[in-house]
């Protein structure tokens, strides 16, 4: 078992989040003794269709699923949550952090057999990671260049400290390679390769029908040893989440991965012996239910209203009612789920209270008025969710009950960011943080100061903080490790009292998969992973 | 000639409705909240400002509105739809690749709609007030007070997930390239369920206009004489009363046609279809302008033309109206 293999620490965490997984039983040791099958094909639901498949242009999801599978990243994550090599075979770090070598894997060719070079990651890294790839062009702010001294070895050089420990959270997500030789001409973002992704992962791109399907095939020059398994993938476009429930029930589905069907269904699902329903294996893509203040309201920059608010809502009452077991309390912003960082429970929460919040807003000078009401509040809910939606009716009535009148604005994903993010036209919203393995790839800039106007997901509160902004700058740049983790402990401290997002909610994907599959869910990031060790039973 | 030059003139009189439609939609989206990049960035799940202004130069979303507006009709009078901003192709290839799914789904549940819609309409006025009619003027009542979208997955849960007779959704099979008549019957086998599902709502009209307006003509006087000339029943039926009752029949279709176009989109979204309807929406919520004008174009062509072959059908039925007038 995988499990041994972990420090005691580490596996206190990780065992807490299984528990929060409904239904599981565990399915390497279920099925250890079977031989893997060699063929079939697995298809799988997409949700929503993307404008382009290469994970080395887009960080998410959508094209993680397909792309992912595709292409490859520099390292990815193991079953423990450790940095593995893929693409990358060794690294190491100069102790000032400035430089970083990567030893690359010999012997991998890319789909249409050139092989593959330290020429590709130098080329991706400054054209694609630094120039246009979300959240890369941030993490890569610093790098000045990438030197190839020999086809196995790219020099990152950076212009800034960059902590090893952070580069390689980072680098599963945000370190996919693009061939060179396809790219280097014409303008990147137009290539037409970005919907038909040329890789070096163990499934070949095939075929994209839009509206309708995507194609891979298996790659039989694959570098790792007998993968993959599986002959084809399929990727069927099914916009409906109700008709993906049916389509995996008819069996015309094996996966709908990353909470692609309704709460309802996926509950229903779990119940039924032909598909497993868990969020194993989404370890490495927690995500908190926020809610964010708007301090131009005047009422709002006084945190004695945004603590009453927070004691206002009974969490627990709603998790177990609306969200049943795919969720859990949240501490703040960063979640459980990380290793490395998370700072424990012990820092300032918010539980439910409804005479201290209504203390507190006496205490703020927001008397009743007339019928009761005290404040009258604008909520703007993502529409990313079922479950934002949920939260934001529960979070208008809960303030009801203390006098705060909210009235909830829904609007759909552009109109959202835009009325939110650029033109702050909110007192409340209500969304996801989506934290990405380390806080300074998806999580300070939510609170650190001097965000450009318009930038989604970002510190648009109207909130300036001096103690949080050095805390955030002083940890992008420290290289020991232990001192960065105890400087991200006092970062949600900070956040915590301070109080301009609340993150009370805690969650991770859900995958449904079909009971035949085997050696799936086993890495943190698992369905954004290869797949190469994925094989389906008779 | 004379069908041409009538086609001609629809055309012609249609330009300024269709043009007033385009730039409407122009401005509407307009005031819709975010742009396209916006919605990018919603479905990337995060980026940073100088993407965003990247993106923005990218798809000429830094010009101002007058200017796009004056590119956008410019290219439209050079017959050019300009380029879509989430396929990344020209939006008239774009929506030459959805339109037949669309195209065959409208015509095969207009049909059906309206074939199942006469025969029933006829049985109920024959037995009007007797079982048959109220058997089925209450299956009209419910057809067309349930939403699309349950009928949908109601008919997935019962023919493809328990009776597994069916497929669940999609367009075709995509493992087994078939060709010819193999690939003929596997599209129409995907399209039974979408096109009954499509279909009943519709039937539940046509059957209710059919049975009044079968009654009306019934009761008129060249009824009367047929039966009096000793003709029977059948033969009055289908010789005199169907060919009169039908023209509220036809009117409904040139109305209903546009209605079908918007309504497939529930039921391409619930069985995967990838249709107009889907392509509508899709562009509507990733503001994809170029692509949605196209569509709206597009969809206006289709109305219109079907219209007219409405028209040249009412004079085929009633030698009263021509073709000229």
């Amino acid at each position: 078992m995988a499990l041994s293999r972990f420090e005691i620490n580490r596996r206190t965490v990780l065992l807490t989040s299984a528990a929060i997984a409904a239904n599981v039983l565990n399915p390497m040791r279920a099925f250890a003794q079977e031989t893997p099958r060699k063929g079939g094909v697995f298809n799988v639901h997409y949700g929503a269709e993307q404008r382009q498949l290469n994970p080395s242009l887009q960080a998410s999801t959508g094209v993680y699923i397909i792309g992912g599978k595709i292409q490859e990243p520099l390292v990815d994550l193991d079953a423990a949550g450790n940095p593995v090599g893929v693409l990358a075979e060794s690294w190491e770090s100069t102790p000032d952090g400035k430089t970083i070598t990567f030893k690359l894997r010999k012997g991998v060719v890319w789909h249409d057999g050139k092989p593959f070079t330290s020429e590709d990651v130098a080329f991706t890294a400054l054209n694609m990671w630094k120039k246009i790839l979300n959240y890369g062009s941030t993490l890569q702010l610093f790098l000045t260049a990438v030197d190839t001294p020999d086809p196995q070895t790219a020099i990152f050089r950076y212009e800034r400290p960059m902590p090893l420990n952070l580069l390689l959270r980072a680098l599963p997500d945000l370190g996919y390679i693009s061939p060179k030789h396809i790219y280097e001409t014409g303008d990147i973002r137009q290539n037409p390769v970005n919907l038909a992704p040329i890789g070096t992962g163990p499934f070949k791109f095939n075929k994209y029908e839009r509206g309708q399907y995507i194609i891979a095939d298996r790659n039989d020059n694959y570098w790792r040893p007998n993968a993959p398994y599986l002959d084809r993938i399929v990727w069927r476009v099914i916009t409906d989440r109700a008709a993906a429930a049916a389509q995996l029930e008819a069996g015309s589905l094996h996966l709908s991965p990353f909470s692609g069907l309704t709460i309802s269904d996926m509950a229903r699902l779990g119940k039924d012996k032909r598909f497993i329903v868990s969020t194993k294996g989404n370890e490495g893509n927690a995500r908190t239910n926020t809610i964010e203040f708007n301090f131009r309201r005047k009422e709002l920059s006084d945190i004695r209203v945004r603590r009453a608010i927070a004691h206002a809502i009974n969490v627990p009452f709603f998790i177990e009612n609306f969200l049943g077991d795919f969720a859990k309390l949240g501490t703040g912003p960063i979640p459980s789920t990380s290793t490395d960082f998370y700072p424990g429970p012990n820092t300032p929460q918010y539980a439910y209270d409804k005479k201290k919040a209504i203390a507190l807003l006496d205490e703020a000078g927001l008397k009743p008025a007339a019928g009761g009401n005290r404040l009258s509040l604008r909520l703007l809910p993502a529409p990313w969710g079922e479950d934002i939606s949920l939260w934001a009716t529960f979070i208008q009535q809960s303030l009801g009950e203390v006098g705060i009148q909210v009235e909830v604005v829904r609007n759909d994903g552009g109109g959202f960011l835009k009325q939110v993010y650029d033109e702050h036209a909110f007192d409340l919203a209500t969304g996801w943080h989506q934290y990405r393995n380390d806080p300074a790839v998806s999580t300070t800039v939510w609170y650190r100061s001097g965000q450009p106007k318009g930038a989604p997901w970002t510190n648009q509160w109207g909130w300036e903080d001096a103690t949080i902004d050095k805390i955030i700058d002083d940890a992008a740049t420290e290289v020991d490790p232990v001192k960065r983790k105890a400087l991200y402990a006092d970062f949600v401290t900070r956040a915590n009292t301070e109080l301009p997002i609340w993150m009370p909610i805690e969650q991770l994907f859900v995958t449904v998969i079909s009971a035949k599959a085997r050696n799936h869910s086993n890495t943190p990031r698992w369905a954004s992973s290869t797949w190469h060790d994925l094989w389906l039973a008779e | 000639m004379r069908i041409l030059s009538l086609a001609g003139r629809r055309l012609a009189a249609s330009i300024p409705t269709l043009l007033l439609i385009l730039i409407g939609i122009f401005l509407l989206l307009q005031f819709a909240p975010g742009d396209t990049v916006d919605a990018m960035m919603a479905q990337m799940g995060g980026g940073d400002a100088a993407t965003a202004r990247e993106l923005r130069k990218f798809y000429g979303l830094d010009l101002s509105i007058p200017l796009q507006l004056g590119n956008y009709l410019w290219r439209l009078v050079r017959f050019d739809l300009g380029f879509s901003s989430i396929y990344g192709k020209p939006v008239a290839t774009v929506i030459l690749e959805r339109l037949p799914p669309t195209l065959l789904l409208m015509t095969a549940s207009l049909s059906f709609a309206f074939f199942a819609g006469l025969v029933l309409g006829v049985i109920a006025a024959r037995g009007v007030n007797k079982w048959p009619d109220t058997l089925i003027s209450t299956l009209g009542l419910i057809f067309y007070a349930t939403p699309s979208f349950w009928f949908g997955l109601m008919a997935i849960v019962v023919f493809s997930v328990y009776l597994q007779w069916l497929p669940a959704g999609g367009f075709e099979d995509i493992g087994a390239a078939a060709t010819g008549l193999a690939r003929t019957l596997d599209i129409a086998s995907h399209l039974v369920l979408p096109t009954l599902t499509l279909g009943l709502i519709f039937l539940a009209i046509y059957l209710r206009i059919m049975r009044a307006s079968m009654l009306e003509v019934l009761n008129l006087d060249f009824v009367r004489t047929a039966r009096a000339k000793g003709l029977d029943e059948t033969r009055i039926v289908v010789r005199h009363v169907l060919r009169n009752a039908l023209l509220p029949m036809v009117t409904l279709i040139g109305l209903q046609a546009g209605t079908m176009l918007g309504g497939s989109v529930v039921v391409e979204s619930v069985f995967s279809l990838p249709g107009l309807g889907r392509l509508a929406y899709e562009s509507v919520v990733q503001r994809d302008l170029n692509t949605l004008l196209g569509i709206v174009f597009v969809s206006a062509l289709l109305v219109i033309a079907v219209n007219f072959l409405v028209d040249l059908l009412y004079a085929r039925l009633d030698p009263r109206i021509t073709a000229g007038t």
